[in-house]
């Protein structure tokens, strides 16, 4: 899985500008163990990690298996179309885990990420933990925690027929779910929403969020790309 | 994925909603009709869109008055509204459309949710890429765009005369029927899928030709191709893998970081107990 691997930012473009803007509100921190190697009491050490993740405020969390914190309905009446639950609901998430899986945690600040890592050592959970982030963000936060770095992997992007990709910005939001939950089309639309003044760049970044099938969407950088886009505050 | 026509009042709501661009509405019988071609059953529109389970007829004639009217009904962009989305009993070949496109279908071949395996993210325990070692994730179809295996079986040909080793736990090797050298199965060559993800290691010093070979053959395919390298850290937690990538002119900005808290691998813990020694 690389479901995050690839988030679109300026710095992938095919014609990437000489400095492109350092991304500084996107962080996730997740957690998964091996099958038979240390998954014993699983359940529980995936509700520890994201119970210590509340404690930093994410914009978003997840289990790869059931979903993020906004999630669709299946029984919804028409009251629905004008008030609609945007809550998120990170117990849902927590209570649901079942097993084997991934969980995650969305940040938008790096100092809520550093906090969270240093509680997480002290956890001592021993299932393997990684942060999906800029790569240096990730090393100056293993660095200021005292963790030694194991392994990396670095996105360097893409190739072939990228003249079948959207526009940049639209880019930017759909790969925020990077198993392609979150169509193009419907990333485009809600751009439209927002600057036709249909719905807010709070709305429109949930009802995105609710493709995301395993949380992974961070809700608060969707929000700022949207208001940049459409010249909103 | 099918729509049911008796359900579907032709709201729309779920063209833009699909990842593969594959439903529109049928003017001719006024619903919405879903191109079984390009559909890589990932369930989108069928888990992802809330339902209200309305009566259709009454759908259809609430429409029919505001359409007379010419009045704009502003109805929230993610609701279903009559559960007209109807998933199909998949048999293959299709049904590794779905093994590919719907990440909460779990591979037989790796136990886990997605379209790869754990690669590194449970290096620290696992240690599949060692000292000396890059790891290649080669993805086909993301972002949004999608992939046939044809396409995948030109690349992976390519690269078993690399000589590259290709992970043997990967759903897409799990499906080929000679991995020395690169072939997939011929009755799914036409399938599309929504990504795939290839797993290939190498030597480290091998990384600048084996994404170049990547860049090359990527001009090849009617698809885009995202990679991902990974290398283990040393003892100080530093690598040489991102100022190779930097020097090759690869961004090389964003990416994982396995922080080595995952415990179990057994010949590792005892090697570091040695060397606290």
């Amino acid at each position: 899985m690389t479901n995050t691997l690839h988030r679109y930012s300026e710095h992938y473009a095919s014609a990437a500008p000489r400095h492109p803007k350092a991304i500084r509100d996107d962080y996730i921190v997740f957690a998964m163990a091996s099958r038979g190697i240390n998954d014993d009491n699983l359940v529980e050490k995936h509700r520890t990690f994201l119970r210590l993740a509340l404690k930093h405020q994410p914009v978003n969390i997840g289990d790869a298996t059931k979903g993020g914190s906004v999630r669709p309905r299946q029984d919804l009446n028409p009251s629905a179309h004008w008030r609609r639950d945007h809550q998120l609901d990170h117990e849902q998430v927590i209570a649901e885990i079942e097993g084997h899986t991934t969980v995650a945690a969305v940040f938008d600040n790096y100092t809520a990420v550093e906090n969270f890592i240093e509680e997480l050592q002290a956890a001592d959970l021993g299932i393997s933990i990684n942060i999906s982030a800029p790569i240096d963000e990730a090393k100056r936060c293993c660095d200021d925690a005292g963790i030694v770095r194991h392994s990396v992997e670095y996105s360097v992007g893409f190739s072939g027929r990228v003249d079948k990709l959207p526009d940049a910005t639209t880019l930017e939001l759909s790969t925020m779910c990077g198993h392609g939950m979150i169509a193009a089309n419907f990333a485009k639309k809600m751009l439209d929403w927002v600057r036709e003044d249909r719905r807010t760049p709070e709305e429109a970044a949930r009802y995105m969020a609710r493709f995301c099938s395993c949380g992974v969407f961070n809700i608060v950088r969707a929000e700022r790309i949207m208001k940049r886009a459409c010249n909103r505050k | 994925m099918k729509i049911d026509p008796d359900k579907c009042v032709a709201c729309g709501n779920c063209v833009p909603i699909c990842p593969m661009g594959a439903i529109a509405i049928e003017p001719a019988i006024g619903r919405a009709v879903i191109d079984s071609d390009e559909c890589v059953e990932c369930f989108t529109c069928y888990r992802g869109m809330s339902k209200e389970h309305l009566n259709p007829r009454m759908v259809r004639a609430v429409r029919r008055v505001a359409k007379l009217f010419r009045f704009r009904f502003d109805p929230e962009p993610d609701i279903c509204p009559t559960d007209a989305i109807v998933p199909q009993e998949l048999a293959w070949p299709r049904i590794v459309r779905r093994a590919f496109s719907d990440p909460q279908v779990p591979h037989e071949s790796t136990g886990i949710h997605g379209r790869g395996t754990a690669e590194v993210k449970t290096n620290d325990v696992t240690q599949r890429v060692k000292d000396g070692e890059a790891g290649f994730v080669v993805e086909f179809g993301r972002p949004g765009v999608g992939a046939r295996f044809g396409d995948i079986q030109r690349v992976t040909t390519a690269l078993a005369q690399l000589g590259v080793e290709f992970e043997k736990n990967n759903p897409v090797a799990a499906l080929m029927s000679d991995r020395s050298h690169g072939l997939i199965r011929e009755d799914i060559l036409k399938e599309k899928i929504l990504s795939a993800i290839v797993e290939i290691k190498a030597p480290i010093e091998r990384v600048p030709a084996v994404l170049q070979k990547i860049k090359d053959l990527a001009g090849d395919v009617d698809t885009v191709i995202s990679v991902g390298v990974s290398t283990r850290c040393d003892a100080a937690g530093n690598d040489v893998l991102g100022e190779m990538l930097k020097q090759e002119g690869y961004p090389a900005y964003r990416g994982k970081t396995n922080l080595g808290l995952g415990r179990g691998n057994v010949a590792e813990n005892s090697q570091n107990a040695e060397a606290s020694k």
